[in-house]
């Protein structure tokens, strides 16, 4: 590996980030999946980094999976499209900030398209018109809230209380960055260190003290797929996709799995007892699987925030192991409580990956 | 004799060519070189193909031919005006000419493979060119060719790539693959070898005998799909994916070595020396010529021609057939202008 390579590529792919003042839409299944992320998102980026980010109420799905479905035809993704940003124009903000990868990667797809036709956009515009009466403004900047972190990743490790490092050994975790498939696979330019060698995630592990492992599978697609898990007949191929991951980066002995997508935590994480439960095998250690944790997680472990407010209790590989590793303190007995206390109830014990 | 000078610009076999042509002719040719030596890509191969023939034998023919003609290395050229069909040319050695004509010879720039960034290069240690494999031969001094056993070779690198703004095919590149897949074959006669190509385009001379006696002789694999993505695992070796269109399968092998057939693009720098001449580039970004039959070897602007692979991607016997075809044009043109004051010596 010759990292002076990379580090060239990655200076090729930079953008501009605007430094205040986002409109910031969430994600449709985030917060079904692991619901402390966005939440620690704007946590992080309201408190702790000082910066305006604004949400709307009125805000709904982009329509990046009916489409990627094939549910709905181009028009109609742009028409929601379209409508979200004129609830950008009417907020008075230009930075448009999405949560969602595939989200970004409609709005990018979206924005490139009525740039080559314009005369797509003025139907766009009427089919809003008529449908909601609204007008839209087309964002100034348009970002994936990964960016964002990336961009303030040094500030988050100067105010960090724990490093992605051993606490016992001081060696760096061994860390797999998975960027979702829409980040800037479609558009190399859009995405920070562009589509062969993304820069978003490594500059986050690097800034936190970890140490970033490139495996033979790490361009792969976590297994979500969209029509390989949405068809229930594809999911044999959901599951030996991710299958063929996991079998690649073991050798590694990664810590951690970091991700900027809604997909691929979930994925990564729930397909690990599924394999487990199939085959018997687990990729951490000591029957452990590997934690796959968002980018939001990360900086809140490594921000001091405490893990069950996290939500790190929603995933199904134990999170344990890496919070020893980190050194980061914990109650295991409020892993399964809830806000005031609530028993969020203890799940079952797979046969063979361990819970916690 | 006459002392009408001909500018030749660009050292390489075209240019070597044209100028010792017009010599023969009885004219006065200068090559103006910016490198320390004459023989541009030619002076880094080893063996040419279609039958491995000694590069560094025509090289040194090639230089030879030249012994007598001026010659200006380590040159450039800073700037070209024109007056009276007579162009003033300023060297950046601070000497001038006073040229009747001009050629421009200035060839073509290997496609720089690290902007492929699938394939690897520059990121994973094992993957590298064909110019570096060439050298290689030559010299077998690279720690990187280390008694490889699994071999790959990509062609159309560069070429025929709607992606890096490519769309023309490179003419060498299939060739050469063959030619040296069967020499690294010869080198280590263990290693088992394959050629990921799109179409093989073995159109010149002896080009189908050296695809049957890759395949024959030295069981050179042809695997008819693209490489997509290259990666290193844990070994350090190459883990590569690409598709045989032909099993109509996905397949993903382990390599030690991944060679990069590199097309050609135009040559850097040359847009300077086209704007002082008011020259025109095509689409592809090389040098436009008059028309595409009988005006290859000429430019829009009169007076000044081209030879050889800037105007497109050419092989070495269209490169020396071209340079051969430019001195007559040459010719032909101080004498349809009544320029010459000398006759042909026979």
């Amino acid at each position: 590996m010759i990292v002076e390579g990379k580090q060239k590529i990655w200076a090729d792919y930079q953008k501009d980030i605007p430094d205040d003042h986002y409109f910031y839409v969430r994600s449709c299944i985030r917060q079904s999946f692991f619901p402390g992320s966005e939440v620690t998102f704007l946590d992080i980026t309201r408190n702790k980094l000082g910066k305006d980010f604004y949400e709307s109420a009125y805000h709904t799905t982009c329509g990046g999976i009916a489409y990627h479905s094939d549910s709905i035809p181009q028009e109609t993704a742009m028409t929601i499209i379209a409508r979200q940003f004129a609830l950008m124009h009417e907020s008075g903000y230009e930075n448009y900030v999405c949560s969602c990868i595939t989200s970004f990667g409609c709005y990018t797809e979206t924005l490139e398209t009525w740039h080559e036709f314009p005369e797509l956009e003025a139907k766009i515009r009427q089919y809003l018109w008529d449908s909601c009466k609204k007008e839209f403004a087309k964002p100034k900047y348009l970002a994936h809230a990964s960016d964002i972190i990336y961009k303030f990743r040094h500030e988050i490790a100067r105010q960090a209380k724990y490093k992605l490092i051993n606490a016992k050994t001081g060696e760096p975790l061994k860390v797999v960055e998975h960027i979702g498939c829409h980040y800037s696979k479609m558009f190399p330019s859009k995405g920070f260190g562009g589509a062969e060698y993304p820069h978003v995630l490594v500059g986050m592990v690097e800034a936190w003290g970890g140490e970033v492992i490139d495996y033979p599978e790490r361009r792969q697609c976590c297994g979500f797929g969209f029509r390989q898990y949405l068809i229930q007949a594809n999911r044999g191929y959901s599951i030996s996709n991710t299958h063929k991951k996991f079998e690649s980066m073991e050798p590694y002995e990664p810590d951690l799995i970091i991700t900027n997508c809604p997909g691929c935590p979930y994925f990564l994480d729930r397909w690990q007892y599924v394999i487990a439960e199939q085959t018997g095998k687990t990729y951490g250690k000591n029957g452990y699987g590997i934690p796959a944790l968002t980018y939001e997680e990360v900086a809140g472990l490594v921000m001091g925030y405490n893990p069950w407010d996290l939500g790190l209790q929603m995933h199904q590989v134990a999170i344990e192991p890496l919070l020893d590793k980190m050194g980061i303190e914990y109650d295991p007995k409020a892993k399964y409580k809830g806000i005031n206390g609530k028993d969020l109830g203890t799940p079952i014990n797979p046969i063979n990956i361990k819970l916690q | 004799m006459n002392e009408h000078k001909i500018l030749i610009i660009g050292g390489g076999p075209a240019g070597m060519e044209t100028a010792y042509q017009l010599k023969k002719l009885g004219l006065k040719p200068v090559i103006i070189e910016r490198s320390d030596k004459l023989g541009g890509h030619l002076a880094q191969w080893d063996r040419l193909f279609p039958a491995s023939d000694d590069a560094e034998a025509l090289l040194e023919k090639m230089r030879e031919q030249c012994i007598d003609i001026e010659k200006r290395l380590n040159t450039r050229i800073t700037n070209i005006t024109k007056e009276n069909n007579i162009f003033h040319v300023s060297l950046s050695n601070g000497n001038s000419y006073d040229a009747d004509a001009i050629v421009l010879c200035t060839g073509f720039d290997l496609f720089k493979a690290e902007r492929k960034q699938e394939y690897g290069y520059g990121i994973y240690n094992n993957v590298i060119t064909n110019a570096e494999l060439e050298h290689y031969f030559k010299t077998h001094n690279d720690e990187r060719i280390n008694e490889p056993k699994k071999i790959g070779f990509v062609h159309c690198v560069g070429s025929r790539d709607v992606k890096v703004n490519n769309t023309y095919c490179s003419k060498v590149c299939c060739a050469t693959a063959l030619k040296q897949a069967c020499e690294i074959k010869e080198e280590f006669p263990d290693s088992d070898v394959y050629c990921f190509y799109m179409d093989l385009r073995m159109f010149g001379k002896g080009y189908e005998d050296l695809y049957l006696k890759a395949q024959k002789d030295f069981d050179i694999k042809c695997v008819r799909g693209r490489v997509c993505e290259v990666s290193e695992n844990i070994e350090g070796k190459l883990v590569i994916k690409a598709e045989d269109t032909l099993l109509g399968t996905p397949m993903k092998m382990t390599l030690d070595l991944l060679v990069l057939m590199c097309g050609m693009e135009k040559a850097s720098g040359i847009e300077r020396i086209q704007n002082m001449l008011n020259i025109k580039s095509n689409a592809d970004g090389f040098i436009e010529t008059r028309d595409t039959f009988y005006g290859l070897n000429h430019t829009k602007e009169e007076g000044v021609f081209v030879a050889g692979a800037c105007t497109s991607p050419k092989t070495l016997p269209d490169t020396i057939a071209e340079a051969r075809a430019a001195a007559v044009e040459v010719f032909n043109y101080l004498k349809d202008n009544g320029q010459q004051t000398f006759s042909l010596r026979f």
